[in-house]
């Protein structure tokens, strides 16, 4: 029995199908460069093997798109802060638990340590964890891209509604068409030939939030056409097709391969709801990106009760990463994994140096756990 | 990026809660970004809530293109061009 | 059991009783507790003797012996319990040498306030897996711990059994050629134990798979001698075992991903939380390495018997100095099955 509207976007025979009108399109005399912004995608690329059917002169280069890869060091050492100093029950997601922080601190080993992290699958859970222990401080640390951020001001919303005293918000929340562009004008991108990045596969579900709408600018502005897809490796084929078509016939737009769940105007209940707990902020550092005006959210006015930028006093450190981690350069897809002297000899998912291989989603890691016999030429005996 | 399954509601619950099924494992979730969802209906689901319905007629439609990209000839055709 | 009563002045109550320090006093509490639990449920003439080691008459031949703790929280799960699972995950260890099971020890550490009911259960159910698999529990030892320093309860399990002559299976015996076989669906524990976690429960009719696997070995080695590899994919998934092997053997692993059966309930759940069944924890499986020219004949033995119905050849060893686990996938490309880095953790992303 199979998963239904997941086992059929990942057919084996489907996909021969499409790898050879892949082949049949790419025209051989130039080569197509395509970066996947998503997170998800690169993980999805390198689980399914994704590179192995398609032809040598279509690359991947894997993008950004990961908020746990981004999200910096002294907003990691706030929420150590959270747990160790203030003493909070600091629930998160549990893609968090494993990024290092000033001197390497992660908050699996300050729960070691005896600080009470709380791993959640949703942020209603770290509201139910609060309504159950009122004596109790709690701090859902939220992190995540426009897909993650609509649960949040639900939640942030619902405390409000039921006069909770005892929670509050870390709010770092980030915004994908701000990183899109902040990767496209960054002074290497301006290098003619340094970026070769002729188009983009698009978020899948950042878009079911936002829309598709949001990229038409980007299109515009850094003429290189976008299609967004969704997560199973079909999907990611079927938008390689057609950003190969869209490269050969001269023509740069926004298309959606994701149509089952995404349109143009997004969400749009999702969307206000956002608008209406959140604003941006002026500027947010980025890890590997640096700063980027107008990328993140904070809490509004309105919600400042449930603000724990507000209520707690948290240090601001300024840590920065190994000065041999490369990810700045993976991060926009100026470098692969493999060219980082760091990747697979002291920096593994196991000891993550940076933030490309901290998660699962980053480049780094999603290239180590799946990808990395890829090097060789191998034929099985 | 963000990780988020296809799921058939099967139960609604009260205070917009539901209780939906992915490969016959049932969890519950919150519908509440989306509105007017019925049972027997796909969503997408993340972190325990509704982001989006998953429109079947779409989902049929996607497998069919790529499908017809085995039928197609040598020459290169338009017709692979989805909705943006 | 008129004995009992003329000893105690009232049996154990196991309705609303609790552990206390006293039953790990060495005191007439503690007797009791032994008596009415541990002497009544597994029931052999080793432990009426009452003395703190078991003696018995060993063939001449080769032993092995095995120890496991057992941790696991919730204690109670959908098709087991701490018990069952420390009866069967010993059995089994012993019986991935090839070995047929004799004996277990079990040293039982429980935590001050431990309800005396929820106790018998878990003694209940060890007996009842020891005696299903025809391995006696033949000695034992019993501490509690003050409350709040154990999880309730501690289970240490240590078995031995004998190998048949002839009978070589170790890590290191894996060879280019080799074929790989499972016994059947991975995943199925580490679900139905992760549907009983808070903040990650959902709902489904999916047990955990623990079983003890020595009465499949049994048949195994008859109809291979020559198995060269056995392991059982407990803690890591079928991952860590194959990534184990790969180096233990020094060779490489190829699987195929269509091949590896993987219930409906596994790839929801899977799907749902963002996990990896390869990574997902067993308590009935194993994966068997043999020449390949006895790959026909083993996958039928497995096939004939309950626990191996869905048995499948997955993949083949094959010469690899890096020693990578790879995988063909579902979808035509390729990619590595790496060791887990710390503990498979539900994704956002």
């Amino acid at each position: 029995m199979s998963v239904r509207y997941i086992d059929e976007f990942r057919d084996g025979t489907l996909a021969r199908t499409l790898a050879e009108r892949i082949r049949t399109e790419a025209r051989p005399e130039r080569r197509y460069h395509l970066m996947e912004f998503c997170g998800g995608h690169t993980h999805a690329i390198f689980r399914y093997g994704v590179p192995d059917l398609l032809p040598e002169n279509v690359r991947l280069i894997h993008g950004p798109g990961c908020p746990v890869c981004v999200l910096p060091i002294p907003r990691v050492a706030h929420a150590l802060q959270l747990a160790l100093d203030h003493r909070v029950v600091l629930c998160t997601y549990a893609d968090l638990l494993r990024v290092p922080g000033p001197e390497r601190e992660t908050l699996l080993k300050a729960k070691a340590g005896g600080g009470d992290v709380r791993m959640v699958y949703s942020a209603s859970d770290a509201l139910a964890i609060a309504r159950a222990a009122p004596d109790r401080q709690v701090v859902f640390f939220a992190i995540g891209f426009e897909t993650t951020t609509p649960p949040t001001a639900v939640v942030l919303k619902q405390a409000k509604a039921l006069g909770l005293a005892n929670f509050t918000v870390h709010c770092n929340h980030v915004l994908t068409p701000p990183a899109l562009a902040g990767l496209l004008d960054s002074p290497d991108a301006q290098v003619p030939g340094a970026l070769p990045l002729d188009g983009f596969i698009g978020p899948a579900h950042v878009s079911a939030v936002i829309g598709s709408r949001p990229f038409e600018p980007h299109v515009e502005r850094y003429r290189r056409p976008l299609v967004i897809a969704g997560f199973e490796p079909l999907d990611v084929m079927q938008a390689i097709l057609m950003l190969i078509r869209q490269l050969n016939e001269g023509r740069c737009q926004v298309e959606n391969e994701y149509t089952r769940v995404v349109t143009r105007d997004g969400n749009v209940k999702a969307q206000a709801l956002m608008a209406e707990v959140f604003e941006l902020r002026e500027r947010f550092e980025w890890r590997g990106l640096g700063e980027l005006p107008a990328s993140a959210l904070r809490i509004r006015e309105k919600y400042a009760g449930f603000d724990a930028e507000r209520r707690f006093t948290l240090a601001d450190t300024h840590a920065t990463d190994n000065k041999a981690c490369e990810c700045p350069d993976v991060l926009r897809g100026l470098k692969q994994p493999t060219e980082c002297k760091l990747f697979a000899t002291v920096c593994r998912p196991d000891n993550p140096i940076g933030a490309c291989m901290v998660s699962s989603e980053g480049a780094c890691a999603a290239y180590y756990t799946f990808g990395r016999a890829r090097e060789r030429r191998h034929v099985p005996a | 990026m963000c990780l988020a399954v296809p799921a058939r509601i099967i139960e609604l619950l009260p205070e917009g809660m539901a209780r939906a099924e992915v490969g016959s494992v049932v969890k519950e979730l919150n519908l509440c970004l989306v509105d007017d969802v019925e049972v027997g209906e796909y969503v997408i689901v993340h972190v325990g809530f509704a982001l989006s319905r998953l429109e079947p007629d779409e989902a049929e439609a996607t497998l069919a293109l790529f499908a017809e990209a085995g039928m197609l000839g040598e020459d290169e055709d338009d017709t692979a061009v989805g909705r943006a | 059991m008129t004995a009992i009563k003329r000893a105690y002045p009232r049996p154990l109550d196991l309705k609303t009783g609790r552990v206390d320090l006293s039953h790990g006093s060495g005191g007439r509490a503690m007797a009791q507790l032994i008596e009415e639990l541990f002497e009544t449920h597994f029931d052999n003439p080793w432990l009426a003797q009452r003395n703190d080691q078991a003696c018995f008459a060993v063939d001449a031949g080769r032993m092995v012996m095995t120890t496991d703790g057992f941790v696991i929280s919730p204690l109670f799960f959908p098709g087991g319990d701490i018990g069952s699972l420390a009866v069967h995950g010993t059995i089994n260890d012993v019986a991935m040498a090839g070995a047929r099971p004799l004996y277990l020890a079990v040293g039982m550490i429980l935590e001050e306030g431990f309800p005396l009911g929820e106790l018998a259960l878990i003694v209940r159910s060890m007996a009842d897996a020891a005696k299903a698999a025809g391995v006696a529990i033949v000695t034992g030892d019993t501490k509690v711990v003050e409350r709040g320093k154990g999880d309730g309860v501690f289970i240490t399990t240590t078995g031995v059994g004998v190998v048949p002559p002839g009978v070589e299976i170790s890590a290191t015996r894996a060879r280019p050629g080799d074929a790989v076989l499972l016994s059947g669906s991975i995943g199925d524990h580490g679900v139905a134990v992760l549907s009983k976690r808070e903040s990650l429960s959902f709902e489904t009719e999916l047990l955990s798979d623990s079983a003890a696997l020595h009465g499949l070995v049994a048949a195994m080695v008859e109809a291979v001698p020559g198995i060269h590899a056995m392991r059982d994919p407990t803690r890591g998934g079928l991952a860590a075992l194959l990534n184990e092997i790969a180096r233990e053997s020094r060779v490489g692993i190829v699987v195929r991903e269509d091949a590896i059966p993987v219930s409906t309930p596994v790839r929801g759940a899977c799907e749902l939380l963002g996990l990896d069944p390869l990574y997902v924890a067993n308590e009935g499986k194993l994966a068997a390495f043999c020449a390949p020219e006895d790959a026909g004949r083993l996958l039928a033995a497995m096939r004939a018997h309950p626990l191996g119905r869905e048995a499948a050849i997955i993949g083949e060893v094959i010469d690899d100095p890096d020693g990578f686990v790879q995988m063909h996938t579902s979808f035509g490309g390729n990619r590595i099955v790496d060791w887990l880095a710390g503990e498979q953790l539900p994704r956002i992303c």
